[in-house]
């Protein structure tokens, strides 16, 4: 990856309208950088999204398959302790990432309660898999808390006329899915944005290390320090294309294959 | 019409112990148009969520084509599809109208579509609107969906709850003709629950009269409103106010 330092107009004594022409130029470079970088399929930069999709996509998929239907059960049933559970998820759902990566750090460091069990299912600390620990307690709460306001957003006289017309229950929660399925798409693509954007989490449960750990977050916050703009940019330009395809395809199957019965 | 489709024994229902529904005996024929007429909050809807299943009676029986069914009992799934509502309020599917009309039959494992529903869907004057998002429908377009939706996989029961509250007309004679018609020519029967006398007058070949959870009278519909036996029916026949 081609690493060079911007130096801003700022940093001179240059006046007010020379900084603007080197932000803009900046920001010109790093166009030209992204699109220099996506077509010379340059490999640290390749290295660096396929890990970013792998711990956002397993941390997302981790996410759906728990969170859709327990989202969908809290949606659609009240017991008791059903207000606490609503408090405690959407309180989840605003959960600090870095607080998130303090807690996965403290559990999982060679010290910790789980990290000195040494077990072979439990992740080390600065691994991937550490990274989509911290990354799924981060976006669970999001896919379930969305997931069950969709369907506290269906009409609730439906599921009965459901079962008047003769639905059993997993047909009848099924339709309701499928009625609800703008909000659980919008579940879905909150969770990815939170993912593919988080920073602190995977930071100090990854380390950041080069060809191991290394995502496009914490390479976009490496490279500018380092004064790398254009790069930073670019690498950005890539999160922000991969966000975009990936909500392209959540959308194309929410429209195409989630019909009604 | 002689043979009961329903019984209902000592049958009682309360919302936090408050009751609502309190019928120590009552039958509802095969084949026949029972109206259920009686004051808001009486237990007129209550009465038809029993029936369809929505939900258990407190205490009291339930029989069924033959099958008792107490209170919380399980209620085998080849039954609870012999009854169908059709609620005041129409909840549709977020889909066609034909999706909508359909539902009840693919739930079934019944081909989408037949001859039959064709039919029902140009008799409810919907077939023009077959793919129509249903959602954006009138209201009486939306209620007479309900109705298709109900009929389309031909139930034993149909229960409809004021299914022509708030409609035109034009839409009140569309759904009272096909209530009576296909009465008369599937032999369905209906529970119909109604504010309005007339209709249930037109309609009925018998009327009950609910009043607090109980029923106080319950004729065939001539007799009913010629010679009403209880004063409270009368009362309630004349639009004075009854407790």
């Amino acid at each position: 990856m081609r690493r060079r330092r911007f130096l801003f107009a700022g940093d001179s004594a240059a006046g007010q309208p020379a900084q603007e022409e080197a932000a803009i130029d900046t920001l010109l470079q790093g166009l030209r950088q992204a699109v220099h970088l996506i077509l010379s399929l340059d490999p640290e930069v390749l290295e660096i999204a396929g890990l970013s999709l792998r711990v956002s996509g397993t941390a997302l998929a981790i996410s759906v398959l728990l969170g859709v239907p327990l989202g969908a059960a809290l949606g659609l049933r009240r017991f008791t302790g059903w207000s606490f559970l609503r408090l405690m998820l959407y309180t989840g759902m605003g959960l600090p990432p870095v607080v998130v990566g303090l807690f996965v750090y403290i559990l999982l460091s060679r010290n910790g309660p789980l990290g000195a069990l040494n077990a072979a299912l439990i992740p080390r600390l600065f691994t991937p898999a550490a990274m989509i620990t911290a990354q799924t307690l981060i976006i669970f709460p999001i896919v379930t808390g969305f997931t069950m306001a969709a369907l506290l957003g269906v009409d609730p006289l439906l599921r009965q006329q459901l079962f008047s017309l003769g639905a059993t229950p997993w047909q009848a929660t099924l339709t309701l899915l499928v009625e609800a399925r703008a909000g659980i798409a919008a579940a879905v693509a909150a969770g990815l944005g939170r993912a593919l954007a988080e920073v602190g989490a995977v930071m100090m449960v990854g380390g950041n290390i080069a060809g191991e750990t290394r995502v496009l977050t914490t390479a976009i916050v490496l490279e500018t320090s380092k004064g790398n703009f254009d790069v930073a940019i670019a690498l950005g330009l890539i999160l922000l294309a991969m966000a975009l395809v990936i909500n392209f395809v959540i959308l194309q199957l929410e429209e195409r294959f989630f019909r009604p019965l | 019409m002689s043979e009961a489709i329903f019984r209902l024994r000592n049958l009682r229902k309360e919302y936090q112990r408050r009751l609502v529904l309190d019928i120590s005996y009552l039958e509802i024929y095969r084949g026949e148009i029972l109206v259920v007429v009686g004051p808001n909050g009486s237990g007129k809807s209550t009465l038809l969520r029993l029936l369809n299943f929505l939900e258990p009676a407190t205490s009291g029986e339930i029989e069924f084509m033959g099958h008792s069914i107490p209170p919380g009992a399980p209620v085998g799934l080849h039954l609870r599809r012999q009854v169908t509502m059709v609620f005041q309020q129409p909840a549709l599917l977020n889909r066609s109208v034909l999706a909508n009309v359909s539902y009840g039959r693919k739930v079934r494992g019944m081909p989408a579509q037949n001859g039959a529903m064709t039919r029902l869907l140009e008799r409810l004057g919907l077939a023009s609107l077959a793919g129509s998002h249903a959602p954006n429908l009138s209201g009486g377009e939306r209620q007479r969906v309900a109705l298709a939706r109900a009929l389309a996989f031909q139930p034993a029961v149909v229960l409809l709850d004021e299914p022509t509250a708030n409609l035109d007309p034009y839409n009140v004679s569309l759904i009272e003709g096909l209530i009576r018609d296909l009465n008369r020519e599937q032999g369905t029967t209906m529970v119909l629950v109604t504010h309005n006398v007339f209709q249930a007058r037109r309609l009925g070949h018998r009327v009950a009269f609910l009043l607090n959870g109980q029923v106080v009278e319950i004729a065939p519909a001539e007799q009913f409103f010629t010679a009403p036996q209880d004063a409270r029916t009368r009362a309630f026949l004349n639009g004075e106010l009854v407790w």
